[in-house]
C-alpha cells in the first residue's frame, strides 16, 4: 500500500510540475465544446439538446488525449523495468499510473464539467446527475486508457492508435453516462443508468489493471 | 486434451494437415454455396410481408454468426498464444482478423440494404446495430496494433490481449437484442423466437451457414499456410543477414 501511494504520489508530483500538460486536456475539451457551439450554431434549444452528449465526448476525448504519457517516458528512461523488477505488483503499478492520471486529467475534466454544460445552455437540474455520473465514469476513461497505453508501448504513431484502441472499449461508458444525464433532463429516473455506470467502473477497476499489466509484461518484456 | 493441442501447435504437422483438410473444405464451401444460394434464392418461399426482401436474411444471418465465431476464434488463438506461448496460436489469430472484418463488413452492408425496404432507413443507432460497428473497429484496432510495431513479435503479443479484452463485446452483440428493447429485435424474434422454424427458411439458411463456415475455414487454412510460409522465410532472410 505504501508503495502504491509512493507511486501515486510521484507520479503526480511529477505531472504537476509540468501543469500547463495537465492543464492542455481540460482546455482542449473547452475547446471541443466552443467547436460545437460553432459549428451547430448559437441557438438555445439545440444546444441544449445536444449538451449531455458533447460534454461527455470532449471529456471522453480530452481523456484519450494525455493516454500516451501515462507509461511512455518511464517506458524511455527504464523506469518501467525497475518498476517491473521492484516489490509492487505490475497491476498495482498500472493502477497506480491510471489513478494519477484520473487525479491529473479526470478531476480537472469533472470541475469543468458543470461549466461546459451551462455554456452548452444545459438546465440546472440536470447538473448534479452529469458530475456524478462523470465522478463514475472518468476512471474508466483513465483504466481502460492504461490498457491501450501500455500496449502501444515502443509502437510507430502510438498517439492515434492509443485513440483507436480505447475509443471503442469506452463506448458503452459514454452512452450510460450520456443517458443518465438525458434521464435526469427529461424528468426520468436516471438512477438504473448511474447503476450501469458503477457497474461499468467495478468491472473495468477488476479487470483493466490485470489487462494492463499484462501489456506492461510484454513491453518490458 | 493438453496433449494432444500441443501435438497440433507444431507448425509443420499444422502444414501437412492443412494440406489434407483443405480440398475438403474448398470443395465443401463451393458444394455448401451452391445449394445454399440456390435453396435461398430460389426454392424459399417469400415472406409474407416482406416478399422478396427476406432472401437478404440467408447473406446477411450467417455472415453476422461468422463474424462474432470469428472474433471468437481469434480471441482463443490469442488465449492459447499468451497460456502457451505457441507462435502458431498468433498466426492464427492475425489470419483470422481481415476475414472476420470482411464478414462483419458484410454483416453491416447488407444489413443496411435490408434496413432500407424494411425499416425504412439505412441505418438506425439500436444496440444490435452498434455493438456490431464496435466490433468492426475492434477487428480494425487489432489490425492496426498488430502492424504498428517493427518487432512482429512484440505486435503479436500486443495483439493477443487486445483481442481477449475486446471478447467482452462478442457477448453484448449476441445479447444486445434482448437486454434492450431495440428496432432490431422484432425483426430477428418473429423469425427465431418461436419454438420450430418453417424448415422451408430454416433449411436454406444452415445450408447458408455451413457454407460460411467452411468458406471461413478454407480462408483461415489459406491464410495461416501463408502466414507460417512467410515467417519461415522472414527467419531465413535474417539467418542470411546476420551471415
Amino acid at each position: 500500500m505504501t508503495a502504491f501511494l509512493t507511486l501515486v504520489r510521484r507520479d503526480l508530483a511529477l505531472s504537476l510540475r509540468q501543469a500547463a500538460d495537465a492543464l492542455v486536456a481540460v482546455m482542449f475539451a473547452v475547446l471541443v465544446v466552443v467547436l460545437f457551439a460553432f459549428g451547430v450554431g448559437p441557438e438555445a434549444n439545440v444546444l441544449s439538446r445536444l449538451s449531455a452528449g458533447v460534454v461527455w465526448v470532449a471529456a471522453l476525448l480530452a481523456a484519450m488525449l494525455s493516454l500516451d504519457r501515462l507509461f511512455q517516458a518511464d517506458h524511455d528512461d527504464g523506469s518501467l523495468e525497475q518498476l517491473a523488477l521492484g516489490p509492487l505488483p505490475l497491476w498495482s503499478v498500472a493502477l497506480a499510473k491510471a489513478t494519477a492520471h484520473w487525479l491529473v486529467t479526470g478531476v480537472p475534466l469533472i470541475v469543468a464539467a458543470p461549466v461546459l454544460a451551462l455554456m452548452l445552455a444545459m438546465p440546472t437540474d440536470g447538473l448534479t446527475t452529469l458530475v456524478g455520473a462523470m465522478i463514475l465514469g472518468t476512471p474508466c476513461f483513465s483504466l481502460l486508457g492504461a490498457i491501450g497505453a501500455a500496449l502501444v508501448l515502443g509502437a510507430r504513431r502510438g498517439g492515434v492508435l492509443v485513440a483507436f484502441l480505447v475509443l471503442p472499449l469506452a463506448i458503452p461508458v459514454l452512452i450510460f453516462g450520456a443517458a443518465a444525464t438525458e434521464a435526469a433532463l427529461t424528468g426520468l429516473e436516471a438512477a438504473p443508468h448511474l447503476m450501469l455506470l458503477g457497474a461499468c467502473l467495478l468491472a473495468t477497476l477488476a479487470l483493466a489493471p490485470a489487462a494492463a499489466a499484462a501489456a506492461l509484461r510484454q513491453a518490458v518484456g | 486434451m493438453t496433449g494432444s493441442l500441443h501435438r497440433f501447435a507444431n507448425p509443420a504437422r499444422f502444414q501437412r494437415l492443412a494440406r489434407a483438410v483443405l480440398p475438403w473444405c474448398a470443395g465443401g464451401a463451393a458444394l455448401a454455396f451452391v445449394a445454399g444460394l440456390y435453396l435461398s434464392l430460389v426454392t424459399s418461399p417469400p415472406d409474407y410481408q416482406q416478399g422478396d426482401t427476406v432472401r437478404i436474411m440467408y447473406v446477411h444471418v450467417p455472415a453476422a454468426w461468422m463474424a462474432l465465431g470469428a472474433y471468437t476464434t481469434m480471441a482463443l488463438a490469442s488465449a492459447v498464444a499468451l497460456i502457451w506461448r505457441h507462435r502458431l496460436g498468433d498466426l492464427i489469430a492475425q489470419s483470422a482478423a481481415p476475414i472476420g472484418a470482411g464478414f462483419t463488413v458484410i454483416a453491416l452492408a447488407t444489413g443496411m440494404l435490408w434496413g432500407q425496404p424494411m425499416w425504412g432507413t439505412f441505418w438506425v443507432w439500436d444496440a444490435r446495430l452498434t455493438s456490431v460497428l464496435v466490433l468492426l473497429f475492434l477487428y480494425l484496432g487489432y489490425i492496426a496494433l498488430v502492424h504498428a510495431f517493427d518487432d512482429p513479435e512484440r505486435g503479436a503479443k500486443a495483439g493477443a490481449i487486445l483481442a481477449l479484452v475486446g471478447w467482452i463485446n462478442v457477448p453484448i452483440v449476441k445479447f444486445s437484442v434482448d437486454w434492450w428493447n431495440t428496432l432490431h429485435q422484432p425483426a430477428s424474434i418473429s423469425r427465431f423466437a418461436k419454438p420450430a422454424i418453417h424448415p422451408d427458411i430454416l433449411t436454406p439458411l444452415l445450408m447458408m451457414a455451413a457454407a460460411y463456415m467452411l468458406l471461413f475455414a478454407t480462408l483461415l487454412l489459406l491464410r495461416v499456410r501463408a502466414a507460417i510460409l512467410e515467417h519461415r522465410l522472414r527467419t531465413l532472410a535474417m539467418a542470411r543477414a546476420q551471415g
